[in-house]
């Protein structure tokens, strides 16, 4: 099963596909892009179509989806963490 | 190998001006909000003819009030309808939408309601719906090349599948439609804050780029002229944020899936005006689902693909509306909105091209007249964009 998908090898958030990921599972992810698959550790719940940190964060880092910049790091967040709008803010408007 | 190919055809009515329909619709166009009502009676009165109510027309001015008249007489106009009655409060607007549509060579007539009052203006309008009604009935499909396919698209209630899933489905159809020489349609000024750089990058020449850039820049100035925060609760809606989007940038980086990854941006237009060629044209225009739609109806599009995550019930009363998901939850959840499920695609067991394909030939069938889960359930949302405050 796959759980989560990334875009772009180069993604710093992937996002979960499946319900019912809790803390301590193990992920199985797609990078799309390439056909190739990696694993995460989740640390926390997380939704389906929320996002897991697949590296640690730190505030004012860039977060990269679909290998482009999505926004800025608000607030740290661990690999297999939650990462949502409690961590991440828009650098536009 | 792909579904379609130049020699696809589709079953369209083809109307005065030479444009093909995918729908048969006589409808009842109000002038503005005072005239639903008799609009509505009509319609009542008149199996098969249909009621189109919206809340403006009176006092816009400007731009604004330009708008408006195109975005009627750009319905009227679509191919998707057979015949016209408009109804206003007064004669001289009235008069100005009749004509306007009547450049198609389809049938329209106006009344207005001033001196006569609603009983009157109801009956006339009923007599001539009638005979619209019997006429259009007997008007046949007959083959049509795909070429003459025009197909709109908007994403809705969007949420991070859309950005793996449905969007780029559309990507895929648009990539196969392209090249055939369809005419192709999206917009969302909006939500390209943050991948603005990605169309601008996709225009096929420097003025296309231009004109993009532009009208982009345009509705960044409106944007920053009333702000009161950073949109964090209006872009990404509350919808989107619940399905897990984050920011306007990735909001916009899984918006732009939808034109593929390899059309090219071959025009611009304004709100509701016509394109002049084939190709993929972007549309400036708001991002909300109705509004959207319902400029693409009023700029000749007969076929609309939206792909949505939390599950956007829209439809439109002149345009099929295709909805296409990937979310596996949504799909579980709201399967009665749903025409094309896309969910494999997140666990590898579909291609891209394969639920571009699949995404396509719902689009074929929908045209030769299958109706989509929004025209079953009735959805006939009809949302006119307005600028600013009335005079």
């Amino acid at each position: 099963m796959i759980h989560f998908v990334l875009h772009d090898a180069k993604d710093t958030v992937a996002v979960v596909v499946v319900e019912g990921v809790t803390a301590g599972m193990t992920l199985n992810g797609w990078i799309m892009d390439e056909d190739r698959m990696i694993e995460v550790q989740a640390k926390q719940d997380i939704p389906i179509g929320h996002k897991v940190a697949l590296v640690d964060m730190a505030p004012g880092d860039t977060v990269i989806k679909y290998g482009i910049d999505m926004g800025k790091v608000v607030a740290p967040a661990q690999k297999g963490q939650h990462a949502h709008v409690h961590n991440i803010k828009t650098k536009r408007w | 190998m792909s579904h379609i190919s130049k020699d696809t055809t589709f079953l369209g009515y083809r109307r005065e001006n030479g444009r093909v329909g995918v729908r048969n619709h006589v409808i009842i166009l109000p002038l503005d909000d005072l005239s639903n009502a008799a609009a509505e009676a009509v319609a009542h009165n008149i199996k098969g003819a249909l009621a189109i109510p919206h809340p403006y027309g009176r006092l816009q001015f400007g731009a604004d009030l330009e708008l408006h008249f195109r975005t009627l007489i750009g319905a009227g106009s679509n191919p998707n309808v057979a015949a016209v009655v408009v109804i206003g409060i007064e004669d001289g607007w009235t008069q100005k939408v009749v004509d306007g549509i009547k450049l198609t060579g389809k049938p329209v007539v106006g009344y207005g309601i001033e001196q006569h009052g609603d009983h009157d203006t109801i009956m006339r309008a009923s007599k001539a719906a009638r005979e619209y009604v019997q006429w259009a009935s007997e008007k046949q499909r007959e083959v049509c090349p795909i070429q003459e396919l025009w197909v709109s698209t908007k994403c809705g209630e969007s949420d991070t599948t859309s950005g793996c899933g449905a969007n780029p489905t559309v990507g895929s159809a648009f990539d196969q439609l392209h090249p055939l020489g369809a005419t192709l349609c999206f917009g969302e000024t909006t939500e390209l804050t943050g991948g603005e750089h990605i169309v601008a990058a996709r225009c096929a020449n420097d003025k296309v780029r231009e004109d993009f850039m532009f009208m982009f820049n345009r509705y960044q100035d409106v944007i920053n002229r009333h702000k009161t925060s950073d949109l964090a609760d209006s872009q990404p809606t509350k919808g989107n944020i619940a399905g897990g989007l984050t920011t306007i940038e990735e909001k916009a980086l899984g918006n732009i899936q939808k034109i593929g990854k390899v059309c090219t941006v071959d025009g611009v237009i304004d709100k509701a005006e016509m394109p002049t060629h084939s190709g993929l044209w972007f549309m400036d225009s708001s991002s909300a689902a109705a509004e959207m739609v319902t400029l693409c109806a009023a700029s000749g599009f007969v076929v609309h693909f939206f792909p949505t995550g939390q599950g956007n019930v829209i439809g439109n009363a002149i345009v099929p509306v295709i909805k296409l998901c990937a979310n596996p939850r949504t799909v579980r959840t709201m399967s009665e909105h749903i025409d094309v499920d896309v969910t494999g695609l997140l666990q590898r067991e579909l291609t891209l091209e394969q639920a571009g394909d699949r995404a396509l030939e719902v689009m074929l069938r929908t045209a030769n007249g299958r109706f989509t889960a929004a025209e079953a359930l009735g959805h006939r949302e009809f949302v006119m964009t307005r600028l600013y405050e009335s005079a």
